[in-house]
């Protein structure tokens, strides 16, 4: 498969030329040596076919060079209804909107004891725990205290837990941020000496 | 050359021999089907034919047998004999003996199956079959499903609906695939079938939640609501309380299609007052906490649609805490499982009480890996159906292939339907089923890469093969180890596996491999072919070899106006042919539409194509008693 990789580095360079343009839209139709001359364009949605038949000839004739030279490119065009999957199972397999690992935010909701309701924050905003640790401090006007291993978190009467995905409360900053984010359900900040106290036992 | 213009044996009311329509029977009995027969007293039913005294019904038969014509005795055994022949194909043999058994026959059938909504017009059907109580049409295309076809091309119900509530008021059930189906649709039918017991809609669209809200509201008898892959549009309205407040006759209701709320509550409520209830497939908006507490309601069903099988976002831990496993464990009669559209992989052990007695397991939905599948599949020996999403990747499909030693059909879907990935499953998973899963009969297997060895292997491995349906997404892929192109392995399939009646072929194919399915083929009745093919040869090849073949479809293939008029032959014994994006012209299609009178030949028009004049983007032929349609849209030609 080396030609089609040779051809995959040579597409990444175009998709990375600022240009005015869908991505991906002036490679050429991939089955130029099969179809009758006189189609221009191969079932490619309309956005891709609008693009390429308004594009000057001289970028066409480019295409076609390209083209000539190779046996059976990828191309990279969304053909119609290829591969024959029904769009209902196409789209139930994206992630939705509330899956937690894309870009729109993650959200988890905050309790802390004694405060009469919860708060949602986005956990994407922090790229740290002393980041998330202020704007927690900062949220509820309470002070937290010094992170340690060994003695979780002294200096006050508040400890940062979180629920992870087994369903377990965890004392927050034990494993790196990135581990903590995909799986941290919600937080929860617990207040009270001898509870904060029996995690630094 | 044409030979033969008589069809085989089919599915609609293609006899050609008897083209003078306008001799009704004179027993055109409206009566309901007579359910009284099993006793034999074939003399005082009410339903014998008239013998043109106009006394038919409801006497004494004493007179009529005095007197009665050689032909009319025999016709009252055959439709004694003829009601317990219920075989479509054995019916319209029968329905060719001679003009008396065509008689009785169309009295006699009780199940009305139209296999392409267009071959027939709804006025000749239901005119010619008297007592039907169940109707199945067939409309649109499948390649309609991959948006090949543009919207609102047809295959409406609406004809249909109206011409069975006039000749069929006790029809109990309606099943319908590819249909457009509109809310008035079913408004009309909720209406007019008092005894409404079963509608089963497959890939059909058009109609909303206000439509089944008439459907749950006044078919006071209904047993089957089953909505399988079908576009239902939110109206707002909630079908589900729609359901009357008494005891229901329910006994299936599928709805994981359906993309809105229903209200929680009354689902309950409907659950519990439905004691009949076996079949229950709930839709994503489904949470697990909530499945739990139907899954307690209703212990006796044997097919679940779990929903989206995760907890709901704003309920707090106790939907955790239930005790699933439990809720499982109850339901002692499960044997078919599906679901688990927002899997929370977590949750999967609560399945693990019914594994050992599933005979079909659909995953398809679900984004597991193949550590999370093991111990699941390891306990489902009596597996005899599997559908699953390629996260499992070639290990997942080992497990299967260790235990799942009756499975019949599995299908295999793609995660991530792009052309030019790393799938994570290839020849090797198709290898390890094949060498485990002996008995398979029917297989769908999207992967990125394959070898013609692994398929040579699955044709020998597997000899009870029906149907072979391999989709190697990458477009003229060849064999990713020796550089060849599929022909060997797709040819060893139709040649080793003897009882094959469907195949769809994928990859780089020469005409070689239509060679040998023209060659081998004998008893393939479905073809799917995309992007296929050298030349014209490889349709001739398949149009002379196949004689069984009824569904043929073709996409961007290199096959032209020579090998379409390669199969004037056959085209009548077909119950459909489509070809897009080929090499075909007006003229060719128009030299088709000549030949053949009983042949409707579309030609489709697509907005987003630029072509000359005479090529011909997409047809679409069938045959057809009716002509051409009345309901033609402006982006169709019918030559």
């Amino acid at each position: 498969m080396q030609r089609s990789m040779a051809y995959e580095r040579h597409l990444n360079l175009e998709a990375t030329e600022l240009r005015l343009g869908l991505p991906g839209s002036d490679e050429a139709p991939e089955k130029t040596s099969t179809t009758p001359s006189a189609r221009s364009n191969k079932r490619a949605s309309p956005e891709i076919s609008e693009e390429s038949r308004s594009k000057g000839s001289s970028s066409l004739s480019s295409e076609v060079e390209n083209c000539e030279g190779e046996t059976a490119p990828p191309a990279k065009e969304q053909i119609v209804g290829w591969p024959p999957i029904r769009s209902y199972r196409k789209n139930c397999l994206q992630p939705r909107k509330n899956d937690r690992v894309d870009g729109a935010g993650m959200y988890v909701k905050v309790s802390v004891d004694g405060a009469p309701y919860l708060r949602k924050i986005d956990l994407k905003v922090y790229k740290s725990y002393p980041e998330l640790l202020e704007a927690l401090e900062d949220m509820f006007k309470l002070t937290i205290g010094e992170y340690s291993e060994k003695e979780g978190y002294n200096g006050s009467d508040f400890a940062p837990t979180y629920e992870d995905k087994d369903g377990d409360w965890m004392l927050v900053g034990d494993v790196p941020w990135d581990m903590f984010i995909s799986t941290c359900k919600r937080l929860r900040i617990m207040r009270g000496s001898s509870e904060a106290r029996g995690f630094g036992c | 050359m044409i030979t033969n213009k008589k069809p085989r044996s089919s599915d609609t009311d293609s006899n050609y021999m008897r083209d003078d329509r306008t001799e009704m029977s004179e027993e055109d009995d409206r009566s309901p089907p007579s359910d009284s027969i099993a006793n034999g007293s074939c003399l005082t039913r009410t339903c014998t034919p008239g013998s043109g005294s106009g006394s038919g019904s409801g006497s004494s038969s004493i007179p009529e047998y005095a007197a009665p014509y050689p032909d009319r005795v025999l016709e009252n055994v055959l439709e004694n004999v003829l009601w317990f022949l219920t075989s479509r194909k054995d019916r319209n043999a029968a329905s060719l003996v001679c003009r008396s058994w065509y008689r009785v026959e169309a009295m006699t059938r009780s199940d009305l199956f139209i296999g392409n909504c267009y071959a027939v017009s709804p006025e000749r059907a239901t005119s010619r079959f008297t007592r039907v109580r169940s109707v199945t049409l067939k409309g649109k295309p499948r390649f309609a499903d991959f948006n090949l076809m543009p919207p609102n091309w047809g295959a409406h119900f609406a004809p249909w609906v109206s011409a069975t509530a006039k000749a069929y008021p006790w029809l109990e059930k309606i099943h319908l695939k590819r249909m457009s189906v509109t809310d008035d649709d079913l408004d009309l039918l909720a209406e007019s079938f008092s005894g409404f017991k079963e509608l089963v809609l497959v890939c059909c669209d058009g109609f909303g939640t206000s439509g089944l809200a008439a459907v749950a509201s006044k078919c006071r008898q209904l047993k089957v609501l089953d909505l399988i892959e079908s576009e239902v549009s939110d109206d707002e309205v909630d079908w589900i309380m729609c359901f009357p407040d008494t005891e229901t006759c329910l006994e299936s209701l599928i709805f994981d299609c359906v993309e809105c709320l229903v209200d929680f509550d009354a689902l309950e409520r409907l659950v519990v007052r439905s004691p009949s209830l076996k079949k229950l497939r709930l839709n994503r908006f489904v949470s697990i906490g909530q499945l739990y507490r139907l899954m307690v309601r209703a212990p006796q069903l044997t097919h679940l649609g779990t929903g989206s099988f995760s907890p709901s976002e704003d309920v707090a831990q106790g939907e955790l805490e239930l005790d699933y496993v439990s809720a499982f464990a109850a339901c002692k009669s499960l044997v078919c499982l599906s679901g688990f559209r927002e899997i929370v992989p977590d949750c999967l052990p609560a399945i693990y009480p019914v594994c050992a007695n599933l005979t079909s397991l659909n995953f398809s939905y679900a984004n597991i890996s193949a550590e999370q599948l093991k111990p699941i599949i390891s306990n489902c020996h009596k597996l005899q159906t599997f559908w699953v999403l390629d996260s499992i990747c070639d290990e997942g499909l080992q497990a299967v292939a260790t235990t799942c030693k009756e499975l019949r059909e599995l299908r295999v879907f793609p995660f991530d339907a792009r052309e030019d990935i790393e799938g994570p499953v290839s020849e090797v998973g198709l290898q390890a089923i094949s060498e485990g899963c002996r008995k398979l009969q029917s297989i769908l297997y999207f992967c990125q890469r394959m070898t013609n060895a692994a398929v040579i292997a699955m044709s020998k491995n597997c000899p009870d093969l029906v149907v072979f349906r391999l989709c190697i997404m990458g477009r003229h892929r060849p064999d990713h180890v020796t550089g060849k192109p599929m022909d060997e392995g797709f040819g060893a399939i139709v040649m080793n596996c003897k009882k094959l009646t469907r195949l769809a072929v994928s990859g780089l194919l020469t005409d070689t491999a239509f060679a040998y399915i023209g060659k081998y083929g004998k008893i393939v009745r479905t073809l799917s072919v995309a992007f296929a093919g050298d030349s014209d040869m490889g349709l001739k090849y398949v149009l002379e070899g196949c004689p069984r073949l009824q569904k043929l479809e073709i996409r961007d293939s290199p096959f032209g106006d020579t090998a379409l008029l390669s199969g004037l032959h056959h085209y009548y014994n077909m119950r459909f042919l489509w070809m897009s994006a080929c090499r075909l012209s007006h003229q060719g299609c128009q030299q088709i539409a000549q030949a053949l009178p009983h042949l409707v030949v579309e030609v489709i028009k697509h907005e987003d194509v630029v072509h000359m004049d005479d090529y011909a983007d997409t047809l679409y032929m069938y045959r057809s008693l009716a002509g051409r349609r009345h309901d033609v849209p402006q982006f169709v030609s019918i030559l």
